[in-house]
């Protein structure tokens, strides 16, 4: 047959379009190859979490369980999750792990208190208020806030925020004497860093509404505030909320600032001037002091972990609902 | 308040080649619409009111950064009529609606020149608060942009922001804007949900819904109808009819039939940025004085 004859030429495969879809396959499987890393990944550390986290309840590994060794029982899950005293080193160990989570929720909640509200205000400005010329020179530097190192914070706690500001506020107005580490200076260092996240995550969220919105209002006769809290902020809300949520995850695994401005005493307590331990500040200490690997309190590391990743699993999760229902009313 | 410079006050050394070929592409419906227009024009005369002057300006010019879209506009608005303003795309009709309740001041690099009076009192004086002017002038835009809140709290939100909703029975207000708006039988058993879900004709009424509810003395209209079918369109319009025995109205149409139908008054903006003939919309359409408003309404400008 002709070519000039063959009316289904060049849409049915000849070699060109044969060697496309082979080169279109290549690159998908490329492409899937790189997402299954991630996936395998996540995976992979869930998995040593919770094998090195049996050997801390029971003993040995999820593993060495499978090919038959037996069990012996060594922390129990009642006083893992009950206990309040958490010194799994110590000569006589404490294996509850609630002065912990207390140290790391308290933090969390205490530095939420200042990224929130700040980090709103300062996206409503951004989005709303500033100038084209002060918008371009805030930007970038909340984003080279948000790139500093965090121990560079953790230092930035211990030389300056709990000597030079908190202390002298403990020893006048309550005759409190501070130490080298605060609870106080551990919120006010995360809540610093994590400023920048709820910033520009949300400008970016209140950015997008368009600005028939804002003109619609604006020629009713709404102010500028008006326009930012009953327009944008609920139009944009589902951006804000998820910056909220990311800065709390980020707050909750947040490790070396928080290990240099809290402290290392593991305590339940009201007083924000006190020495306190937040999970990560445990699994920092540990990692790199002198128990054996193997050993219960080396173990213990996993178990800590594994509630962490609990946790930060949790926020995700509730990212997820939050961003679906709020996309729903306001789309 | 800026340098006037005579030289470059000459506007026809601009190219316009949008302008033109907007007008050769209309050119066949004009004559059926010139037909009409002919009929039409008496039939919305709306005697028996004084003449009494609303809006006036004084030499208006706005600039956009270096670029100058209006030039020197003279232009005096009567109360409780309907003023149309028509001219070709960009040459500023839309810039010109928005200096009269200062939504130009939204804009980074507009500047506005010369004076604009709202019952006498020159709007862009250092004293005036927009927000309280734009409480006395509401503004309906081209394209539905209701917010993403329930039809309830869209027509809310004006006397909300006002803080009128303490005065008013909110719930009567809302009902009476949006029979107002000819909209009631359509949404009355749905007002808790999202504006957004109406179609493009109900969302412009709801628009039109929201500003009348506050009550403005003024209402301008960016080609309220151009996003809109016919059947749409033509609701807007017996709705503008009803408006202005309340309101007064200045609505920007690119539609000359609309323009003659509704309207009392045209104003004709041509050479980009250029009041060319103010008069009533009977002699706009019928007798022009300036042969190029006669050209740009018969299709042959350029
Ligand atoms: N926000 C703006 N920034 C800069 N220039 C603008 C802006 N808005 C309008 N212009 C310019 O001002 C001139 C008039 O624009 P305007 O929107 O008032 O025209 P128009 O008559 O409403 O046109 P159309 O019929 O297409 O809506 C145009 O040259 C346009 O480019
Ligand atoms: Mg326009």
């Amino acid at each position: 047959m002709s070519t000039e004859t063959n009316p289904t030429r060049g849409i049915t495969g000849d070699g060109a379009a044969q060697a496309d879809r082979v080169a279109n396959r290549r690159v998908r499987r490329i492409l899937f190859g790189c997402a299954a890393i991630t996936v395998l990944t996540t995976l992979a550390i869930f998995f040593v979490l919770i094998d090195n986290a049996v050997s801390y309840f029971y003993g040995l590994r999820f593993t060495e369980a499978l090919l038959g060794a037996s069990l012996e029982k060594s922390v129990t899950l009642t006083e893992f999750f009950t206990g309040t005293r958490w010194a799994p080193d110590h000569a006589t160990p404490g294996h509850g792990i609630l002065p912990i989570v207390f140290g790391t929720l308290s933090i969390t909640v205490g530095a939420a208190f200042v990224s929130i509200p700040i980090g709103t205000a300062t996206a409503i400005y951004l989005s709303e208020y500033a100038s084209e010329g002060v918008r371009s020179k805030l930007k970038p530097t909340l984003e080279i806030l948000a790139g500093i190192p965090t121990i560079v914070y953790g230092y930035f706690a211990i030389a300056f925020i709990n000597p030079v500001v908190l202390s002298p506020i403990a020893e006048t107005l309550f005759g409190i004497h501070l130490g080298r580490y605060s609870m106080l200076s551990g919120m006010l260092v995360v809540g610093i860093m994590t400023i920048p996240m709820v910033s520009s995550i949300s400008e970016d969220a209140m950015s997008s509404v368009p600005d028939e919105l804002r003109n619609g209002a604006y020629a009713l006769g709404a102010t500028k505030y008006d326009v930012s809290t009953r327009i944008v902020l609920p139009a944009s809300i589902s951006g804000v909320l998820a910056s909220y949520i990311l800065a709390v995850s980020r707050a909750l695994g947040e490790t070396m600032a928080v290990t240099l401005a809290a402290g290392f005493n593991a305590q339940i307590t009201a007083n924000p001037f006190d020495e306190i331990m937040t999970m990560t500040a445990y699994m920092v200490s540990m990692a790199r002091g002198t128990s054996a690997v193997g050993t219960i309190e080396y173990q213990s590391l996993f178990a800590v972990g594994l509630v962490l990743f609990v946790m930060t699993l949790v926020m995700n999760l509730l990212n997820d609902r939050l961003k679906r229902r709020f996309q729903e009313e306001y789309r | 308040m800026m340098a006037r410079d005579p030289d470059d006050r000459n506007p026809a050394s601009k190219p316009r080649e949008t302008e033109e070929t907007d007008t050769t592409m209309a050119t066949a419906q004009l004559e059926d619409e010139l037909i009409t227009t002919e009929v039409e024009t008496g039939s919305t005369e709306r005697a028996g009111r004084p003449d009494e002057t609303v809006v006036a300006t004084t030499g208006l010019t706005v600039h956009y950064g270096d670029d100058q879209a209006l030039w020197d506009v003279d232009i005096e608005i009567p109360v409780h009529k309907v003023t149309a303003i028509i001219g070709p795309s960009g040459c500023g009709k839309s810039t010109f609606l928005r200096s009269i309740n200062r939504m130009n001041d939204q804009i980074d690099g507009c500047r506005i020149g010369g004076e604009l009076h709202f019952h006498g009192k020159n709007v862009y004086d250092e004293d005036v608060d927009p927000v309280a002017l734009r409480r006395k002038i509401g503004m309906v835009f081209q394209k539905p942009n209701p917010f993403p809140k329930s039809i309830y709290d869209n027509v809310a939100y004006g006397l909300r922001v006002q803080g009128k909703d303490d005065e008013v029975d909110l719930d009567a207000a809302v009902e009476d804007a949006l029979r107002g708006a000819a909209l009631w039988d359509e949404v009355k058993d749905k007002l808790d949900e999202s504006g957004l879900e109406l179609s493009g004709g109900q969302q412009q009424r709801l628009c039109i819904a929201r500003t009348i509810a506050t009550d403005p003395e003024v209402l301008l209209m960016d080609e309220p109808t151009s996003a809109l079918d016919p059947v749409a369109a033509s609701k807007i319009e017996d709705l503008i009819d009803e408006l202005v025995e309340e309101y007064t109205v200045v609505i920007v149409t690119h539609n000359m039939q609309q323009a003659a139908r509704i309207s009392d008054k045209t104003a004709v903006f041509l050479n980009g940025g250029e009041l060319v003939e103010f008069d009533r919309t009977a002699t706009i359409f019928e007798n022009p004085a300036d042969d190029r408003v006669e050209d740009y309404i018969t299709g042959k400008f350029g």
